[in-house]
Parts: C-alpha cells; sequence; structure tokens
C-alpha cells in the first residue's frame, strides 16, 4: 500500500486573507448586458457552477464576468483568474495552465479541490471553444433529470 | 438519565474496539462524523478478514478439498446470519456488491416482467442509487416514472402516494431513511397502502439498517437493500432481499458459474435460491467478515445502539439548533445524521476548516442531486452522521469548531 503522509494541506492553511478577499468581494462578479459568448459549467461533486460571459471585440476580451455559487476556492479562482483576462487577446484562454491557477491562488490545493480551483479555467476554455464555433455548448443540463 | 445511560452504554469500551479511532488527523483526534458514507470497522471485522486469507482461503461451492469445504461453510454461515439479522428465510437473501448493485439487480431483473406504458415510482428523496437505474429503464422502454413529493418539514406526502397510484403502478421503491434529510419513512404502513394497489414494494433499507432492528416480516416488504460497508462490515460485500416466492419468479441478472444447475449445449437449469442471483465466485471473505460485523452488532444490541445515538442525535440537534446562523434540513423525526448549512457558506469550505480540526464530515449533494438542488434549492449541503462510537464531547468539539469557521471567514 502506498505510505500516505498525513500533510496538513487541507486545512485552514487554505484561507489565506487574499483568498477570503476574493470570495468576499469578488472581481468580475456578475452579468454582462452583452456579450458574445456565454458557457455554464457544473461541478457534480459539490453542486458549484459558473457562468461565465465574454464580449470580445477584434479579437480581445473586452470585458469578462462570472456568476454562480461556489466555495471560497472557486470564487477566488474566478476571480483572479478573470482581472487577468480584461484586456488580454482571446487566444490567451488556449494557453493558460492549470498550474497557473494554482499559482494565482499561491496556497497548495489538496487532490479534493482541485476541481473547485480549475471550474473557471474549465468553463472559460470552453468558452472559448464555443466562441470559436468548435463545439456546441457542452454541459447536459438534463443528466440528472 | 444522562448519566445512566452512558453508563449503561459504555462508549469508551466500544471505541477501543475500532482501531482507526485512535489516529490523528492533521494532529488532532479524529472525530468521524462521516458515518453515513461508510462505517469504521471493529477489530473483530479486520481480524476476520485476515483470518480468512491466511486460514480458510479457497472457492466455494466447488471442490471438495478441505479449504473448499471450509470456505464454503463459512460463506454459507454469513448468509445465514445476514437472514437471521433481518428475519428473512435463507433463500431469500442475495449477496450483491453494494446497495446500488443490489437495487439494479432488481430493476434489470423486474423490466422483463414489465409492459409498456407501465409505472414506477420513486420518490424525491431518494439517493441516486434508487433512482437513475429506474429513470433509465423508463426512458429505453417507456415506463412512466413517478415521484412522490416530500413536504415542507421532509416527510414523505403519503396522500400524493396514494394518488399516484394506480393498475398501471407495478413497482414503488422508496428509501427507508433519506441521507439527507435523515427523515425514517413509515415503511409497514407504505407496504400496506402499495399492496392494496396490487404493486411491488423495493426499499432502499442502507440508511436504515445500520440504526434499527429490521425486521423484513414485520414491515412487509417485498425486497429490501443495503449495504455492508454502512454496517461495520467490509466494502465490496452488499445484500438484497427479497420474498422467496417473488425472487423464484424473477430472471437472474448476471449469468455464468454458480448460479446453474445444468447447463447443456441448448439450454441451462438455473440453480436454487439464492444462488441462482449470485453468479461468479462472490465476495467470500468480505462475506465472512460481514458476519463478523453482524456478530458484534448483535453482541451490543441493536436496540441500545438506537437508543443511544437517538440520545447522541437529540443532542446534536438541540446544540445545532441553538447557532443562530445555521439552518438544518428536514423533519424532528430523524435518524442519526443532520444536514445543515452554516450562514453562507460553501459546504466545501465549512467541510476544510473542520478537517483542519481533525473533524471529518460530508460536504456536497450526498448522490441525491434533485433533492438538494431542486428541492432544498441549495447547491450543496454540510451533514454530520453519527454512530454508536461517536460521544457527546466529540459534539461539542464540533460546535466549537464552528466558530473556527466562522473567524476564518468573519462571519
Ligand atoms: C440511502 C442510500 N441509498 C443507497 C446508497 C448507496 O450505497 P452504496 O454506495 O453502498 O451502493 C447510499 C449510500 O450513500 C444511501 O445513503
Amino acid at each position: 500500500m502506498t505510505e500516505i503522509i498525513d500533510r496538513n494541506y487541507a486545512g485552514e492553511g487554505i484561507y489565506r486573507e487574499n483568498i477570503i478577499d476574493h470570495y468576499t468581494h469578488p472581481r468580475n462578479f456578475g452579468k454582462l448586458e452583452k456579450f458574445d459568448v456565454q458557457h455554464r459549467e457544473f461541478n457534480p461533486l459539490c453542486g458549484d457552477e459558473t457562468t461565465i460571459e465574454i464580449k470580445v471585440e477584434n479579437n480581445i476580451i473586452k470585458d469578462i464576468k462570472f456568476h454562480g455559487k461556489g466555495c471560497a476556492i472557486s470564487m477566488a479562482a474566478a476571480s483572479m483568474l478573470l482581472s487577468e483576462l480584461k484586456g488580454k487577446p482571446i487566444e490567451n484562454i488556449k494557453n493558460i495552465s492549470k498550474e497557473h491557477v494554482f499559482d494565482l491562488l499561491s496556497i497548495s490545493i489538496s487532490p479534493v479541490r482541485v476541481k473547485c480551483a480549475l471550474l473557471c479555467l474549465e468553463t472559460v476554455r470552453t468558452a472559448v471553444k464555443i466562441y470559436e464555433g468548435g463545439i456546441v455548448e457542452k454541459v447536459d443540463k438534463k443528466v440528472y433529470m | 438519565m444522562e448519566i445512566s445511560l452512558t453508563k449503561q452504554f459504555n462508549v469508551e469500551k466500544i471505541r477501543k474496539d475500532f482501531p482507526i479511532l485512535a489516529r490523528t488527523v492533521n494532529n488532532k483526534p479524529l472525530i468521524y462524523f462521516d458515518n453515513s458514507a461508510t462505517t469504521q470497522k471493529p477489530k473483530i471485522v479486520i481480524e476476520t478478514l485476515n483470518k480468512f486469507f491466511e486460514t480458510h482461503n479457497a472457492n466455494i461451492h466447488r471442490g471438495i478439498h478441505k479449504l473448499a469445504e471450509e470456505s464454503t461453510l463459512l460463506y454459507e454461515e454469513a448468509h445465514k446470519k445476514v437472514s437471521d439479522f433481518i428475519n428473512a428465510e435463507f433463500e431469500e437473501v442475495i449477496f450483491t456488491k453494494n446497495t446500488t448493485e443490489s437495487l439494479n439487480l432488481l430493476a434489470y431483473s423486474l423490466f422483463n416482467n414489465l409492459k409498456e406504458n407501465d409505472e414506477i415510482i420513486v420518490s424525491q428523496m431518494e439517493h441516486h442509487s434508487n433512482f437513475v437505474p429506474w429513470q433509465q429503464l423508463a426512458k429505453s422502454k417507456n415506463f412512466k416514472l413517478n415521484f412522490v413529493k416530500i413536504d415542507k418539514e421532509g416527510n414523505l406526502d403519503l396522500d400524493h402516494l396514494k394518488q399516484l397510484l394506480n393498475k398501471k403502478t407495478k413497482i414503488v421503491s422508496l428509501v427507508h431513511i433519506s441521507n439527507v434529510l435523515g427523515t425514517i419513512n413509515p415503511v409497514k404502513e407504505i407496504a400496506k397502502i402499495v399492496h392494496e394497489n396490487n404493486s411491488l414494494l423495493i426499499v432502499d433499507a442502507a440508511q436504515s439498517v445500520p440504526h434499527m432492528k429490521i425486521d423484513v416480516k414485520d414491515l412487509d416488504v417485498d425486497f429490501l437493500a443495503f449495504s455492508g460497508h454502512k454496517i461495520y462490515g467490509p466494502t465490496g460485500i452488499g445484500v438484497l432481499y427479497g420474498k422467496k416466492h417473488l425472487l423464484k419468479n424473477m430472471a437472474p441478472f448476471l449469468y455464468g458459474g454458480d448460479m446453474i444447475r445444468e447447463v447443456t449445449f441448448e439450454y441451462t437449469n438455473f440453480n436454487q435460491l439464492p444462488w441462482k442471483f449470485e453468479a461468479g465466485t462472490p465476495q467470500i471473505a468480505e462475506a465472512v467478515a460481514l458476519g463478523s460485523a453482524i456478530d458484534y452488532l448483535n453482541e451490543i444490541g441493536p436496540e441500545r445502539i438506537e437508543e443511544y445515538e437517538k440520545y447522541l442525535t437529540n443532542y446534536l440537534y438541540k446544540k445545532l439548533s441553538e447557532q443562530k446562523d445555521v439552518k438544518i434540513y428536514g423533519s424532528k423525526n430523524r435518524s442519526s445524521l443532520i444536514s445543515f448549512n452554516i450562514s453562507d457558506l460553501h459546504p466545501h469550505d465549512v467541510a476544510s476548516i473542520l478537517d483542519s480540526e481533525g473533524i471529518a464530515i460530508r460536504a456536497g449533494h450526498m448522490c441525491a442531486m434533485p433533492l438538494v438542488r431542486e428541492v432544498l434549492k441549495e447547491p450543496a449541503v454540510c451533514r454530520v452522521s453519527l454512530s454508536f462510537y461517536n460521544t457527546k464531547e466529540e459534539i461539542d468539539k464540533f460546535i466549537l469548531a464552528l466558530d473556527k469557521v466562522r473567524r476564518t471567514f468573519k462571519k
């Protein structure tokens, strides 16, 4: 059996001041009046969901907002990531790595929370694919009913 | 009263039977409050598993050597222990992998006896395992699937059940105790209602068998499913009870070895009950260890377990309802679990902070997504589920730890 070391990684250590700040005052939170693409992702593990709306002009992200419900980690990740994206070429989204999101959060993410941290990245990536006409809306809202 | 009960129920002695309860998590003593997901195992169960592999291991119902004989004997003895535990006949108990497999076995086997436009009833408080199989089969064969509503208190609306029942209703499949709300459904009364309509009643007893004495004859249910790992036994072993005359007329679920009597190139005669439904080499060691878990529970006494857990749950309910920012879901008529939310904090965050205090609770939709999202209207909830090895002191520590949750989020 793999020797498992009881590291204190899932504990209160992850709730740093800036995480709490982004969670309680998320940046770019809300809805856009006009957008070019909208996408909703769902984390079946915890029931979290997030919707991202992007307004694009000349391939630049003119405005981007998210709304939905999530834990501190998923909300903070979305808040931080979106702040960074505004004003950048939409192309850039394709090159964002998971590690980059972890770096933004700058806390060690335990395996059980990885999905929370990456929900937002998943959502923007899919949004870009939809924007480029690559795929149709992927999340099947009827999966559970 | 409090003192006499605690004295009578020697929880400190019982805790010593569970090796894992001695460990620490994040440098704090483990407080295990996720018993509805799975229970911890007493030493006797762990030792039985070891002993089986060290001294008896062989395949069963085949071979005439000594080990095969011993293994077969032990396996059948485990069958007998489980049948006695729920007051069933020997032929009426089938070993499966878990509750989920038991319910799937029923769905797939009973499916053969259904016609298009027949109706099946489940409730709004089902675990996915008693819901998705029916939903998927209903789609593929054009059955209608109806849902019994729950009222504001979280109780099953029996009037609605009566309204839904009609000549086309062939199967009613309901949870005994909700793993989210803790609601205890009146199964005996429901059985009468369902049988008056000549329908079959299936009961998902995954959360009731661990906490109360179950007598299938008294309840008069047609089928009942539960998991070994939730009653202090190993993972990988589940139980399906079915009335003999019904099982006899049902098609097997899986085909293969052990479930046959005679095979020719043209036809197969199936084995007698319960083996007809146990194709292939079963979970032999796990079954034997489940037998030990039942011995252990019988030794303590299901009635005493129920009494002590009730006392603990009442205490937890009282303490939690004193917290002004805590919202509790479900009715007062509940088993040993409480789902709640604390102010508008996400259950994941609450569970993470509690984990840093060594406290294990569940956070999420509890595999009952339609109930949590569409009825409770929450993305997720926190759940504390108790066992007879938990203590009042652990509940006090948990309540104190909620302050740490609040401090972290400045609530
Ligand atoms: C009410 C209920 N039914 C069914 C199940 C499924 O049990 P298993 O995963 O052992 O098949 C559970 C487990 O959480 C449950 O709580």
